[in-house]
């Protein structure tokens, strides 16, 4: 198996290191860098459990080879928010009761800040769309929307100029 | 309705906390099974058959053992020698760890490799060559009676054909007159389709075993760890696995609606090879060996229900043949081989029923498992309820109408069923009256009126449904033997803070909010001062787990009562403490005080510092309380839930616009949550009612074992539930209580059929089977249009 050494900011800290080819990314975070936080739900980028982001974008990361990451800059849920604080989808989640077994909260956060990003004020029904790649089996969808629409309410708040 | 007893700070019964489990979720910081990482941690891949029925006539492990890497290779040749090729299921059948000669369904694990890390481990699996002679299967469950049909167990003592078991509770006779002679007989044959709970986390385990110490250490994604302890040490006790020695830690579960109840063969070969090697054997499913192995449901019911001309319910009969693969390895109580099946005869009150039941083998994945239904409750409720709106079509009356003519009235509870089970408590009038309400049915019955004339295909669907959960009693229920208690155990710290355990297991439930505050509710200790632990099996007391809908009704009530002798082991310290005696001591939420001389008092921290520092005289010191409860009643939640669809007669699409759900499941402990449960419950029961269904071809190859083609909804196949509630408290339950989070998937398949076919009635279409499809749609209207 070939070796290559790859180098990839994540979550602010660079990291090099010699993989094989075939590593998949998800693998290289959850095995190599021991951050669990990006979960395996189906190796068939159906779930989105594994979603990460990569230059900004929201990525299943259990079909994206590490090697193709050589460079890119990552985030993933533990790189969100500060220690001890939450990014506004975070306190979102906790408080419209958005989760429920929490396996496919990270990924649905990562998600959810790629699609607030590009869609700051969506709809209900472009939240759902915007999330339809993302598997929850345990909450029936409500509360995250009701998460994302509190999340996107805040960040907006956030980013206006204070007079 | 309730009305909380203490403050939100407090935050007792009644109160929407927010969940305490939340932040290491949200942080990425949860430790699920597969985040489990062991010095010289091994992996563990299984080879698994292309073949659903077929003879192993080799298996050669060479080149599988020549890469580098891989360790072992385990068959089930390996396993006989130390008689651990066949466990036992849940419901005293045996189903194979590994096979040492035949094949019994596509997916069936083959054999085992091991390897240093996950990748090797895939190498070596396809390196293993494996010579099959591929046999015809039995995929039709009707065909497994044929008298010609080979016989699929002959390593089961006595077996002559492909049935399992003939189940039957009621009076034949007398339902069968009372159906002969009835004005109305409505008759359906009605199939529930073949499932998978599809967690979004895997089954999986790691298994560490110290040669040294001889312990037994197994993390696993199990919902009923102590049991599973209990049966590994009873199936491999001689090879000098010791309960003692065993120690299985439940962490955190990605969901488990039953599907996490059952002992899958891969934990075993784990644990076996862990045994043998002395290293840590981490085994997780992918998803399509999580799909093709282990279901629900897949009952056939021949339905008959009678009635007087103008709708009174009379007898009702099901005669059901279920399909349970090679094996019989659901998870039901030994005295309930069909679970709580005999259910079936609903919310309504009529005095002749009868149910039968014939379980075959085919050549089909293993499993039975009461996917978020109290054991076959989701099946009994689909026929009751589908056939209460087929009499309705039937006899031209609005089925909200007959319902109301046939409930069992609220003054009727403790009610009797036909087929034995005493109803707790109830108002089925109130609940559909506010359903409807909630609704505005009276307006959706004169859209749907217009819409009809404009030739458009509008329904309305209704479900008014009775489950029974939270198993025991002990006297009835049990698994494998083992009484279904449920045990609470609390420590209360000298300061006043708290440590609860408890014998379940959340797998996403909140029971570390929900079970604080029911402490809350009874100590009036904050629920943020209560810690609340489960499923280490070193630590927690011993319990059943959680499934069934049984932890409030057990496990929360063991809660209430264990905190109710710690409130009266305080009353005495208190009385110490205020030197006044015992009998002049009152109580509130949260403190003691003198009868007559409020401002007398003693706080439960007070009274809690003083038992490790101020003892009484001849008093055990310590605050502490463990209770094993054993329920007088299984307890009965009900709902009624309302579907309004439109369907596309030219695609066949279907189109949710509105669904109301109201449950009654007694006194609420945290809102917020119940309601949660109830969300994720109804997405569970529209997804096999429009797009789940596991499906085989005629050779037993799985058509459907991925996320791309098995249909989970997401969000946008979800609708926006709108959900409400009745309040009738269980009489038995210590606090009021009863279970809720399965009522919503067993409630909502009948609601959603109800509704499509109403609104394809017209074109005289007066059943289909779920899932129902567009394409189903499609081709049903195809139909009766070649009719006319």
């Amino acid at each position: 198996m070939a070796k290559h050494t790859v180098t990839m900011t994540i979550n602010g800290e660079s990291v090099t290191a010699e993989v094989d080819s075939r590593l998949l990314l998800v693998h290289f975070i959850r095995e190599n860098l021991d951050m669990t936080g990006t979960h395996i739900g189906c190796d068939t980028s159906s779930c989105g459990a594994c979603t990460i982001l990569i230059d900004g974008k929201s990525v299943k990361s259990c079909t994206y080879l590490t090697v193709r990451a050589d460079g890119a800059n990552i985030t993933t849920i533990e790189g969100i928010a500060a220690d001890g604080t939450n990014h506004p989808l975070q306190q979102a989640f906790h408080d419209q009761h958005g989760l429920h077994c929490g396996f496919c909260t990270p990924g649905m956060i990562m998600r959810s800040i790629d699609m607030l990003e590009n869609n700051p004020n969506p709809t209900e029904e472009e939240i759902r769309w915007g999330i339809s790649g993302n598997l929850c089996r345990c909450t029936g969808y409500n509360n995250i929307v009701k998460s994302i629409q509190q999340a996107a309410k805040e960040m907006q708040q956030e980013k206006e100029p204070t007079v | 309705m309730f009305s909380c007893k203490t403050s939100p700070e407090v935050g007792g019964m009644g109160h929407s906390v927010k969940r305490k489990e939340d932040a290491r979720f949200l942080h990425g910081k949860g430790n699920y099974t597969d985040d489990v990482k062991l010095p010289g941690m091994l992996s563990m891949v299984m080879v698994r058959s292309p073949y659903a029925y077929a003879k192993i006539k080799s298996i050669n492990k060479d080149k599988a053992l020549a890469i580098d890497g891989v360790l072992a290779v385990i068959t089930g040749e390996d396993l006989a020698q130390y008689g651990l090729h066949w466990m036992p299921t849940l419901l005293s059948d045996q189903q194979m760890v590994l096979p040492t000669d035949t094949i019994m369904h596509q997916s069936q694990e083959v054999c085992a490799v091991i390897a240093t890390d996950r990748y090797i481990a895939v190498d070596g699996a396809e390196a293993v060559e494996v010579d099959y002679e591929p046999m015809d299967a039995i995929v039709n469950p009707y065909k497994a009676l044929d008298e010609d049909a080979p016989l699929l167990r002959p390593d089961k003592e006595g077996q002559k054909d492909n049935q399992i078991y003939h189940w039957e509770r009621g009076d034949r006779e007398k339902t069968d007159a009372v159906i002969a002679n009835a004005d109305v007989v409505v008759k359906e044959r009605i199939h529930l389709p073949r499932i998978h709970v599809a967690s979004i986390e895997t089954c999986g385990c790691v298994a560490s075993y110290d040669k040294d110490t001889q312990k037994m250490l197994i993390y696993l994604t199990t919902q009923a760890p102590h049991a599973v302890r209990t049966i590994l040490a009873l199936v491999a006790g001689h090879v000098g696995l010791s309960e003692e020695k065993i120690r299985i830690i439940s962490p955190d579960i990605g969901g488990g609606f039953g599907g996490k109840v059952p002992v899958y063969p891969g934990y075993v070969v784990a644990i076996a090879a862990s045994f043998l090697i002395g290293k840590p054997v981490k085994w997780i499913e992918d998803r399509s060996e999580n799909l093709t192995n282990g279901f629900a449901r897949d009952y056939h019911m021949d339905c008959e229900l009678a009635a007087t001309k103008d709708g009174k319910i009379q007898a009702f009969k099901v005669s059901t043949l279920a399909d349970h693969g090679y094996t019989d390895s659901s998870a039901n109580p030994s005295k309930y081989p069909t679970g709580m099946f005999s259910i079936c005869t609903g919310s309504y009150d009529y005095e002749h029923a009868f149910a039968e039941l014939d379980a075959v083998y085919t050549n089909k994945a293993p499993g039975g498992v009461a996917y978020r239904c109290s054991f076959r409750v989701t099946e009994a409720v689909h026929a009751i309820e589908r056939m209460v709106d087929k009499l309705a079509a039937e006899i031209g009356k609005d089925p909200a109408q007959l319902r109301f003519e046939n409930f069992i009235k609220k003054d009727q509870f403790p009610y009797a069923s036909p087929l034995g089970w005493s109803y707790d408590s109830g108002d089925y009038e109130a609940t559909l009256k506010k359903a409807m309400d909630m609704l505005g049915y009276d307006d959706y019955k004169k859209e749907q009126a217009e819409k009809r004339a404009q030739g458009k295909l509008m329904g309305i669907g209704i479900c008014t449904f009775t489950e029974v959960v939270g198993a025991g009693p002990s006297k009835d229920f049990d698994i494998l033997g083992i009484a279904m208690f449920d045990s609470a155990e609390i420590r209360v710290h000298p300061t006043g803070k708290a440590m609860a355990r408890f014998g379940t297991k959340s797998q996403g439930q909140g029971h570390e909010t929900t079970y604080a505050q029911i402490l809350a509710e009874e100590l009036g200790i904050p629920y943020t001062d209560i810690e609340i632990e489960e499923g280490d099996t070193d630590t927690a007391p011993y319990g059943l787990g959680t499934y069934a809908s049984r932890s409030t009704p057990t496990a929360g009530a063991a809660a209430a009562v264990a905190a109710r002798k710690l409130k009266e082991k305080g009353k005495k310290i208190a009385a110490h403490l205020l030197e006044v005696s015992e009998e002049d001591i009152e109580w509130e939420v949260g403190k003691y005080f003198v009868k007559g001389a409020p401002e007398k008092s003693k706080t439960i921290q007070d009274v809690a510092f003083a038992a490790y520092t101020n003892i009484p005289p001849g008093m055990e010191p310590g605050f502490e309380a463990t209770h094993y409860y054993d329920p007088p009643n299984l307890t009965f939640p009900n709902g009624a839930y309302i579907c309004v669809v439109e369907v596309d007669e030219e695609t066949g699409a279907i189109d949710v616009k509105r669904f109301v759900a109201i449950d009654d499941c007694g006194n609420i402990i945290n809102p917020m949550i119940v309601e949660g449960q109830v969300h994720g419950g109804l997405t569970q029961g529209i997804a096999p009612a429009m797009y789940e269904g596991i499906e085989y071809d005629d050779e037993g190859n799985v058509l459907n074992g991925t996320f791309m083609d098995y249909l989970v909804p997401t969000a946008v196949e979800s609708p926006h539930w709108e959900t409400g509630h009745t309040i009738t408290p269980s009489p038995h339950h210590p606090l009021g209580a009863k279970g809720v989070a399965e009522s919503p998937t067993v409630g909502a398949p009948p609601a959603i059929a109800n509704a499509i076919i109403d609104a394809l009635y017209p074109l005289g279409i007066k059943h289909l089977d779920i899932p129902i499809t567009p394409a189903k749609v499609w081709e049903a209207i195809q139909a009766q249009k070649a009719k006319a």
